[in-house]
């Protein structure tokens, strides 16, 4: 297939991340945030007022109020006025809503962060909130429940089994050993089920994390960085949700995405899935018809850590850190929103030429 | 770089009410959107992402409410995104949607904005205790009242200029028939003497909580050509922000609300606001906020803002109207009433705003603001596309 190709090269010159950890009850959210904003700010020399945009993402449902980001924007330093705009979604969207600003031309860079403390409440009763609130919210069924239903569907089709899932959890857990960000690694048991077929090791961490990423365009992004993950296509879908009328074995909308984004016209070396269960990385793979010779989620993934709305943005920030490494030459990164896998968004990465 | 053309060939907004028990969350936006595919003469198939926006989830107490309603705006097998910048949202959501369009991302766009207040209680939901923070649990008119008192005393303005800035917007509702507040006995005396709430204002002076949705059809210089009625074309736009609570704060006329009209101005070709701009169509949710927003949108020196309002500039038939749909001190879905700002602009110079048009109405403001006078969004639509 033939895509318009954007008109402007747009590339993640740098990410930071938060350790990830169970509770951060001591620390705002402004106060987990801020490292991580002078952070990546650091790593390209740039100060805030050099940020031409700047795009959040975080859930008021997570911090229990509503307007939690307006405080954020404190940590930011929005002094002289900024450029600004948030979506309530993962931080991956919020990437997505900078990336068209910049190809506007209204600016050559972009702060982007993400953070999510799921600590204060229990997280598996706050997300029941985004279901149908007629209909199925006021049943509570969980996202550990909802997920369960999508493993049950997978291992009824034939396409994985319980010893599979195991695997996929300790081969992430194993690769989150060197990654000194991730809250769970290493050799961590399968355990009990917590709903049939998934067991708490099928399952992600509670946690609360902030992630950080500046974007910028064409020669601003060499200058920044020495080797710029370009952006080479960025698409998200999101299906229906009712899960009544959805295939749980399958996700269109990463197909569909990942089609839009040009992840289909040459392989991937590396790829970073936003799958919090076990199960979901078999759709992903499927969907993405990645094979075994894709690295998959190196950085250990949701699997690892699981802070709610910055584990997708993590996951760009992953996939742009390999290539800013030199450890990949295209990678795809992956984030999703919603029960089962409902939203998903991908991306394309690839580093100049060696 | 050249960007594409931005042009609102499609608006839709339901009847606002206070309570809208006939529909669910999903019919109170699919109404708007039908409402506005229907203006444009398209289909859902002729939209290529949606982009929704609300103020805060606890308002009616779903999270992340564009998952659920994804179905209801057909949005599935679509890009679909969800914006919120507090009660700026709805011009902000706009403004990213044609964003999509300029950057030639996506050709036609569907954007919507919408609160259901019926569902929970806006006082509630602005008032959750907040660890580590001073509590504001007076609900938005105990923030903004200091503010106003500070104006008023700064500006040497009689105390007289708020009571006729309600009275003006609540008569201008009353041409509108989406309008919530159809007050048919409304006169100034009536204004002045309902109960003080947060002195100095009183309860006529401050907006009413309701349900509803705006949608606006956005698209390029290709789907205007084939729209069935005259487009308005985005001339300008654009968001600032700046923090809540700072010593070099100021909230009569914050900085965020002053730059975000200069850049606006300056993508329009705008020399003089105050002679080149037709309407205004302005964030006023208590009525003080429309000479204070008139200085800090540059229409008025420092301090002479209430002079336009006393004299009559803002009235419907005045030299500068503002607010000519009845404004948001007459209908407030909060997260839709930014959107209705930016959309009430684009009827303007469509011609297309029946009763409350405003004769000539080429170029019209459209303006949001939000949070604690911190988060700005405006555009400023013309009949005429940006380089003719």
């Amino acid at each position: 297939m033939t895509r318009d190709l954007p008109v402007r090269d747009i590339a993640v010159v740098a990410f930071a991340q938060t350790d990830h950890r169970r509770t951060s009850e001591e620390l705002s959210e402004v106060e987990m945030l801020m490292p991580v904003l002078h952070r990546v700010l650091a790593q390209t020399g740039l100060k805030t007022a050099d940020i031409g945009f700047t795009c959040s993402g975080s859930s008021d449902y997570l911090a229990g109020r509503a307007f939690s980001f307006t405080l954020a924007l404190d940590g930011v330093g929005a002094w002289p006025p900024i450029s600004e705009s948030h979506v309530e979604m993962d931080g991956a969207w919020a990437l997505y809503e900078a990336w068209t600003k910049l190809l506007t031309g209204d600016a050559d860079t972009a702060l982007v962060y993400s953070y999510g403390k799921s600590s204060p409440g229990p997280l598996r009763d706050v997300l029941t909130r985004q279901l149908d609130p007629y209909y199925v919210a006021p049943l509570w069924p969980d996202s550990v429940a909802l997920a369960a239903l999508q493993a049950q569907a997978l291992v009824d089709a034939g396409d994985t089994d319980e010893p599979a899932l195991a695997a996929v959890a300790a081969r992430s857990r194993t690769d989150a050993t060197l990654n000194s960000h991730a809250q769970l690694r290493g050799s961590v048991p399968q355990g009990e089920y917590v709903v049939r077929p998934l067991r708490t090791g099928d399952c992600p961490p509670i946690g609360d994390g902030a992630a950080a990423v500046i974007l910028a365009a064409g020669e601003r992004a060499r200058e920044l960085c020495d080797r710029p993950a370009w952006i080479r296509g960025i698409d998200h879908r999101i299906e229906a949700h009712g899960l009544g009328v959805r295939d749980l074995t399958d996700s269109p909308s990463t197909r569909l995405a990942a089609e839009k984004a040009g992840a289909f016209e040459r392989p991937v070396d590396t790829a970073e899935l936003h799958a919090p269960f076990t199960s979901q990385e078999v759709v992903l793979r499927k969907a993405l018809k990645l094979d075994g010779g894709v690295r998959v989620n190196l950085s250990g993934g949701a699997l690892a850590a699981n802070p709610v709305m910055a584990a997708g943005l993590i996951r760009i920030g992953e996939a742009a850190a390999r290539i800013h490494r030199g450890e990949s030459d295209r990678a795809l990164a992956h984030a999703t929103s919603g029960p089962c896998l409902q939203q998903n968004l991908v991306a394309v990465l690839e580093g100049d030429p060696r | 770089m050249s960007k594409e053309p931005v042009a609102v060939i499609g608006v839709g907004q339901t009847k606002h009410v206070a309570a809208r028990r006939d529909v669910s969350i999903a019919g109170l936006v699919r109404e708007a959107a039908r409402q506005a595919l229907d203006d444009a003469e398209l289909s859902w198939a002729d939209i290529d992402a949606v982009v929704i926006g609300k103020a805060p989830d606890f308002f009616e107490g779903v999270m992340m409410p564009e998952l659920y309603l994804a179905d209801a705006l057909g949005a599935v097998g679509k890009p679909m995104l969800r914006v919120h910048t507090a009660g700026s949202v709805g011009g902000s959501t706009a403004l990213v949607a044609a964003n999509l369009v300029a950057a030639r991302v996506h050709g036609t766009v569907l954007t919507l904005a919408f609160e259901k207040q019926s569902e929970s209680n806006a006082m509630w939901g602005l008032s959750l205790p907040i660890p580590f923070q001073q509590p504001l649990l007076a609900g938005a008119g105990g923030f903004f009242a200091p503010h106003v008192r500070a104006y008023m005393r700064r500006s040497g303005a009689p105390d007289t200029v708020g009571s006729q800035v309600a009275y003006k917007d609540r008569r201008n509702a009353l041409k509108n028939p989406y309008a919530h507040l159809h007050e048919h006995d409304i006169t100034l005396e009536k204004v002045q003497a309902s109960p003080m709430l947060w002195d100095p204002i009183r309860y006529s002076e401050t907006c009413p909580s309701s349900d509803g949705a705006c949608a606006m059809i956005l698209t390029d210089r290709a789907g205007a050509a084939r729209a069935p009625r005259p487009p308005a074309w985005m001339l300008g736009g654009a968001m600032r922000s700046e923090p809540t609570l700072f010593a070099g704060k100021d909230f009569v006329s914050p900085q965020a609300g002053k730059d975000c009209a200069a850049d606006v101005y300056r993508q329009a070709g705008i020399a003089d606001p105050r002679r080149d701009i037709d309407a205004v169509e302005m964030y006023v949710p208590f009525s003080w906020y429309e000479p204070m927003w008139l200085e800090n949108l540059g229409f008025a020196a420092e301090g002479e803002g209430w002079k336009l309002t006393e004299s009559g500039v803002t009235e419907l038939d005045g030299d500068l109207p503002v607010n000519m749909s009845g404004g948001v001190l007459s209908t407030n879905p909060i997260g839709a009433s930014g959107m209705i700002r930016f959309a009430e602009a684009a009827l303007q110079v469509r011609g297309q705003a029946g009763e409350h048009q405003v004769d000539r109405a080429r170029k019209v403001l459209g303006h949001a603001y939000g949070g604690g006078s911190q988060f700005f969004s405006m555009w400023l639509v013309g009949s005429e596309p940006p380089d003719a």
